[in-house]
């Protein structure tokens, strides 16, 4: 038979919340978590109100569409710049993501443990430290003195650079998270090595993959440093009198804002405000598609 | 080096056709020596059932018969796999094309993260199957006792099914290609009793058509699908662990009149 607990003659413990040492200090370190998240977030926030209140009163539709003012001039816009930006970044994507996967494939499936591989993880780890402007003295070196001309795509060599690791290392994660017994069921189905890494590692992986890729553009897109020894600045447009000037300096966003900010003249502050609004928006565009893309199709 | 105690019962005798004639002698994992002297026919449309302790190497001898061992890095096969006449092993043989006739199914349900659909189309497609694909799926899925539970989510991914339902998923993709034979590595081990035992009657039901082989860590498993059975044991008089068929025969025999003391202690619980 059970005993009647409370007829015990042993105490009864007391189950109440007593107030001692050790919730003390849980108050404090969950206070301190609290503040360290909330700081965390200021400067994102404060930067995202700077933005908008004093950038967003310029945004129009013509300084989407019209050529940045000289000196004195009133009105104009950054359309060649956000044209520059986006054509170099594009020319970055092309030069890095295709390297990117094709060695982050040779890193995580062909020879992962082979000193080839131990050599390109430990570049690829070193080169995300490279401060952006040693990219721009690269490209300048590599394509601005050998082809004589500040130009796009040497902008976009200098981006490149600093995309591939980014690319390199976040593909290869990626496809390390791809289930090793799904592997094997695709061997164990009759499929090549190069049949399992094109229908079942590739594919599997491919959403995490295009995360990275998005984070590598979206980090490329705002970078200043690498252009303004690459591709300088231009107040015209790329296309114009009928030809594609890709060969000539070329204006970008990141470089509009630096030029623009140091000006005594107002509308061209104005300009860079908007500017940088225009900026964060597009990363911040950039990383919302690589959220969508990034969730799985299955 | 010492002599190796020599295989003493005599081998199974075969009654049906043998579709697979697999004589192990050595096989290293690197300089591990993980299973010597195993001599096991696997016969048509038969479930031959490979029990034994754990690290007995049940499953590496599985995992040969297809060339699966091959990713592993350090394997080396002495002996012979000769699969409908032809050695498994032999000069110029591509193991890739070995894994198409030979099926595997493993422990853990692995489909691919794919809708149902294209899971079971994936070997067929691989195949270049030039037929309707829309029916072998289907089929497959009838085969593996699926397709009542999905034929109205065949788009849906293949990793939302149930544990029981991704492994009756595997099978299908495995039998859509009509392999000759189908290798499980433990397929239930991973599944709770209820979809083991629809795993179990899935087995006997392919059995008709497919030749299998069924490593097992459960007794009663064995007892209750195969109709042969293979015992291995640990030999570890050599300062490691080398896996070898202790005997093997039908499974009434195994359980009821084993010859060997050793295959008498496993199967009463002595060791295990």
């Amino acid at each position: 038979m059970m005993r009647d607990l409370t007829s015990r003659t042993d105490p009864v413990p007391s189950l109440q919340r007593k107030f001692e040492g050790r919730a003390l200090r849980s108050l404090v370190l969950t206070t301190l978590v609290w503040g360290g998240a909330l700081l965390a977030s200021v400067p994102l926030i404060s930067v995202l109100y700077m933005l908008i209140t004093r950038g967003g009163a310029r945004l129009s539709l013509e300084v989407f569409t019209e050529l940045p003012p000289t000196g004195f001039e009133t009105g104009g816009g950054f359309g060649n710049a956000m044209a520059g930006t986006f054509v170099m970044v594009g020319i970055a994507a092309a030069i890095a993501v295709p390297v990117g996967i094709m060695a982050a494939i040779f890193l995580a499936e062909l020879g992962p443990d082979s000193k080839l591989a131990n050599a390109t993880r430990f570049a690829a780890k070193i080169l995300t430290g490279l401060p952006s402007i040693l990219a721009g003295v690269f490209a300048y070196a590599l394509v601005v003195i050998t082809t004589g001309t500040y130009s796009a795509p040497a902008g976009g060599v200098a981006l490149a650079v600093l995309m591939l690791p980014i690319v390199v290392l976040t593909a290869e994660e990626s496809m390390k998270m791809v289930p090793k017994i799904m592997k094997d069921a695709a061997y164990g189905m009759g499929c090549t090595r190069t049949q399992v890494i094109w229908k079942i590692v590739l594919p599997t992986g491919m959403p995490a993959i295009l995360t990275g890729v998005m984070l590598a553009i979206a980090r490329a897109a705002g970078e200043t440093a690498p252009l303004l020894f690459t591709a300088l600045f231009s107040n015209y447009w790329l296309y114009h009198e009928g030809n594609l000037a890709l060969m000539n300096p070329t204006a970008s966003l990141s470089v509009l804002i630096y030029n623009f900010s140091g000006m005594p003249f107002d509308n061209q502050l104005e300009l860079a405000w908007a500017a940088s609004l225009v900026l964060v928006l597009i990363v911040l565009f950039v990383n919302i598609v690589s959220r969508i893309f990034g969730k799985p199709k299955f | 080096m010492k002599v190796l105690p020599e295989q003493k019962t005599a081998p199974f005798e075969t009654q049906a056709p043998v579709v697979m004639d697999c004589k192990l002698d050595k096989i290293f994992y690197g300089n591990f020596m993980a299973v010597r002297d195993s001599h096991v026919p696997i016969e048509k449309n038969k479930i031959t059932g490979f029990i034994g302790p754990s690290g007995c190497g049940k499953s590496t001898v599985l995992r040969s018969l297809n060339r699966m061992n091959d990713l592993v890095r350090g394997f080396r096969f002495e002996g012979h796999v000769h699969f409908l006449g032809q050695d498994v092993y032999g000069k110029g043989v591509d193991p890739v094309v070995v894994r198409r006739y030979i099926g595997m199914v493993f422990q853990q349900p692995n489909p691919f993260s794919m809708s149902i659909f294209d899971n079971v189309a994936f070997g067929l497609r691989l195949n270049r199957y030039k037929g309707d694909l829309g029916d072998r799926v289907k089929h497959a899925l009838q085969g593996a006792a699926l397709w009542d539970e999905v034929k109205d989510k065949l788009k849906v991914s293949g990793l939302s099914l149930s544990g029981g339902q991704q492994q009756r998923l595997c099978i299908a993709r495995a039998i859509a290609t009509e392999p000759k034979v189908l290798l499980l590595d433990e397929p239930c081990s991973a599944l709770d009793p209820i979809a083991t035992r629809r795993v179990e009657e899935l087995m006997v039901e392919l059995k008709k058509d497919y030749t299998i082989a069924l490593v097992t860590h459960n007794m009663q498993q064995a007892i209750r699908v195969a109709d042969t059975t293979a015992f291995f044991s640990v030999d570890i008089s050599q300062g490691t662990r080398t896996g070898y068929l202790v005997e093997m025969g039908p499974t009434t025999q195994i359980f009821d009149s084993p010859r060997e003391q050793m295959t008498g202690d496993y199967i009463s619980g002595k060791f295990s």
